[in-house]
């Protein structure tokens, strides 16, 4: 008895030693002190009910949301750290989930700004079952259509992030792919991975069969390009990966990236996407000039920080602003 | 209404083929099942070890209650982590998941002997296992079950995570169905594992009764219920 | 070797620059599950003293609230979704309907388990239905009522992470965090801290229900 006391007397203290601190930090107010822990404004403080909605455009408060991959935390803290350069008060809501899980939030003002990709979104919001838009200015004007009313694109960067099929540089030399034409004759025998919208979407399986003639002898869901393509793609549990051509780790694993060669996959520029709402000139500034310098490269050199290096996502984001002059001048 | 049909219409489209329920199902039953015959394989021994000598009792206890808590999404995660994608994060994280409640009632039910029944039995010049074999089992029988199916059941539903990880299962519709927004198809899996969960729930009430020795019947319906709920507080 | 390995897998640096957020998470982990349970415990609290009043009610009410218990909770959140969206009601209504079922069956079972000749001699006094329940049937049953808090409590902290899957979650975050970059410090730090919140809740309750209850120590 006397035993469990002491334990958990420690127990709460460990607890309450690390709330207090906690409501301390985000307690403390100072908008220009944003801590190096960046995310940590993003969480609700005690002090709000559970369930409440965040203080919307008319407090002047930005909610800026993110998928749950490194690109997407990446690009979200890059918006938020220009928006809070340009004297924006911004909440981050990263890491949320799909875009299936994301875009009803922006819809119903849940978050007011994400970092979108065109080809994807046209996909998500069209009906999926037409040929693919490869100029990203017919793809925009074709967004602006389908776009639901108050939510508004900003300029499209110049970085794409594209669909893309990977092998191991083995399976590449084993039977002599460097397209996705030469998957043709041999993909019966191979397994294709990925998320599992690869099965149904134009993009995916349904526009390889129909563009390129490639039917793969089975399709496994994994997930977009993230841990478990990789891990089942290096162990040979798939022979062949949907990939994400900006993702550090094609270089990291010697993987061979198929190239393209007839016309299936969109343009995916990079493009904020925000509630008309709370948009602001100084806002739709702040982002052009951010986005105006993105490049497909660059982009893919970040990523391989935060996937292959492990460093945080907002740091590699302040450092690349840093580095462009973006904040803090 | 609409989707109740729509989601009733789901099942006769999707039953066969790889991705169909019946395989799925199989799959789901398979990880379920084995992860349960594990644990128990583990925990049955050592909740009738602590239970025979009353070493260590109350720490087994208080270790299987923190043992609730842990998360088995996290365990899944790392385990994945260290061993790749195959069975094994999901074996760790189910057996983990169904370990303490099988050791917190197999010791209970042991403990609750009476222990003039015990002296009795050494009496007769029973061994010690002879007493565990013959006599403390048959009377935690009951408990012992209890705790078995609690496990089971929770086993079952949270069998869901190996699609996670990028495994079959039932949990394929639930992480499929959301990633291409398709609520039919996560109410499909979401119905499906729940009456999993419920036959399994009764396949192991019948397994129970033919058990449990009939003297004790009547005690097993009353104490069923009350073991599940009174073994934290012990 | 074995050093350089283990710094691979574990980065201590990692955890002193992330103390501000590891906090928050930590913060939003413990009102997770408190406010789930206290909802849990005001919706349960009621329904079980109709279940003991009108014994034909507890059935379908254990059916009901057991099978609430078996839908996926990673389902239950997603299907939520269009209702609630990403917000924390989401996630504090899916974690309090898996509360439901261990503190009805406790809440009940705990009144219901107060010997009969107790509740004989309580009649034999000339007490009410109420005032029995409220002096007799009630106090007997706080141990088996605070199990099932205890119980509930532990559950909510290890289901609170698979809230994570909705933008919310807790210490669920850093597990998904560690999960896209394949990095399992954040991981570790999540399972272990919230190994360490259901240890310092358990044994709180635990003492909590051994204050309250000094006879029940007896039998310890």
């Amino acid at each position: 008895m006397h035993g469990s006391i002491r334990l958990v007397t420690f127990g709460w203290l460990c607890v309450a030693a690390l709330l207090l601190s906690a409501c301390a930090t985000s307690g403390g107010g100072d908008p220009l002190a944003q801590p190096s822990g960046a995310p940590a404004s993003d969480t609700v403080t005690t002090s709000e009910p559970a369930g409440s909605e965040p203080a919307d455009a008319a407090g002047g408060t930005v909610v800026v949301g993110s998928a749950n991959f490194p690109e997407q935390l990446i690009l979200a803290n890059m918006y938020a750290d220009v928006l809070e350069d340009a004297g924006v008060t911004v909440e981050r809501r990263l890491n949320l989930g799909s875009r299936e899980v994301i875009f009803p939030a922006l819809e119903s003002g849940e978050i007011d700004l994400l970092p979108e990709y065109l080809g994807a979104l046209h996909a998500f919001l069209g009906e999926g079952e037409e040929e693919p838009i490869t100029d990203t200015q017919e793809l925009r004007s074709a967004l602006e259509e389908e776009l639901p009313e108050g939510i508004v694109l900003l300029e499209s960067s110049a970085a794409q992030d594209q669909d893309a099929l990977a092998v191991t540089k083995e399976t590449a030399e084993k039977f002599d792919l460097q397209t996705v034409s030469d998957l043709a004759p041999v993909a019966d025998m191979l397994t294709l991975g990925g998320p599992a919208e690869t099965a149904e979407r134009y993009v995916g399986v349904p526009g390889l069969k129909e563009v390129y003639g490639v039917e793969f002898g089975e399709f496994r869901a994994l997930d977009a390009g993230g841990p478990l393509t990789t891990e089942a793609l290096n162990s040979g549990q798939i022979d062949v990966g949907r990939v994400f051509s900006t993702q550090g780790v094609i270089a990291a694993n010697d993987w061979v990236v198929l190239e393209e060669d007839k016309p299936l996959v969109p343009s995916e520029n990079i493009t904020p996407v925000i509630r008309e709402e709370v948009l602001t000139d100084e806002i739709r500034a702040a982002l052009n000039e951010l986005s105006a310098t993105l490049t497909t490269e660059e982009l893919t050199a970040l990523n391989r920080r935060v996937e292959v290096d492990k460093d945080d996502p907002d740091q590699v984001a302040r450092d690349y602003l840093t580095e462009k002059g973006l904040i803090g001048g | 209404m609409a989707f109740f049909l729509e989601v009733l219409a789901w099942f006769p489209d999707h039953w066969s083929g790889t991705t169909g329920v019946a395989r799925r199902v199989a799959q789901h039953v398979g990880y379920s099942s084995a992860a349960s015959l594990l644990a128990v394989a583990i925990a049955l021994p050592l909740g009738l070890a602590v239970g025979h000598t009353g070493k260590g009792g109350q720490l087994a206890i208080n270790v299987a209650n923190v043992g609730r808590a842990i998360p088995s999404f996290g365990i899944v995660i790392l385990a994945f982590i260290l061993a790749g994608i195959n069975l094994v994060p999901v074996m760790v994280a189910l057996v983990a998941l169904a370990i303490p409640p099988i050791v917190t009632n197999t010791y209970v039910g042991i403990r609750s002997v009476d222990p003039e029944v015990r002296d009795a039995a050494e009496g007769m010049g029973m061994t010690g296992w002879q007493v565990l074999r013959r006599v403390e089992l048959p009377v935690a029988m009951p408990l012992v079950m209890a705790g078995v199916r609690t496990a089971t059941v929770q086993v079952v539903a949270t069998a869901t995570l190996a699609a996670f990880i990028g495994l079959g299962g039932l949990g394929r519709y639930i992480f499929d169905g959301l990633q291409v927004r398709d609520s039919v198809r996560v109410v499909a899996g979401a119905l499906l594992v729940a009456a999993l969960s419920l036959l399994t729930e009764l396949l192991l009430a019948a397994l129970q009764r033919t058990v449990v020795p009939r003297g004790l019947r009547d005690r097993a319906a009353a104490e069923t219920t009350r073991a599940k709920t009174s073994a934290a507080a012990v | 070797m074995t050093a350089a390995l283990a710094a691979a897998f574990f980065r201590w640096d990692w955890i002193g620059s992330h103390l501000d957020d590891i906090q928050s998470r930590l913060t939003e982990h413990v009102v997770l599950t408190v406010v789930p349970v206290a909802i849990g415990f005001v919706l349960a609290f009621p329904l079980a003293l109709a279940a003991v009043r009108w014994p034909r009610l507890y059935g379908p009410l254990l059916g009901v609230t057991g099978v609430l218990f078996t839908i996926p909770s990673l389902a239950l959140f997603v299907l939520l979704l269009p209702f609630t969206g990403l917000s924390r009601a989401t996630a504090v209504i899916g974690l309090t309907t898996y509360t439901l079922l261990i503190l009805v069956r406790n809440t009940v079972e705990g009144i219901n388990g107060v010997p009969r000749d107790v509740r004989e001699a309580a009649e034999a006094m000339g007490y009410t239905r109420l005032r029995r329940l409220l002096r007799v049937e009630l106090p007997l049953a706080v141990p088996v009522i605070l199990a099932g808090v205890r119980i509930a409590t532990v559950t909510t902290i290890g289901l609170v992470t698979i809230t994570a899957v909705i933008g919310q979650g807790g210490l669920g975050q850093l597990f998904i965090d560690g999960f896209i970059r394949r990095f399992p410090t954040p991981l570790i730090v999540g399972l272990v801290l919230s190994i360490v919140l259901a240890v310092a809740a358990d044994l709180s309750l635990l003492a909590a229900q051994r204050w309250w209850t000094p006879w029940s120590r007896a039998g310890n």
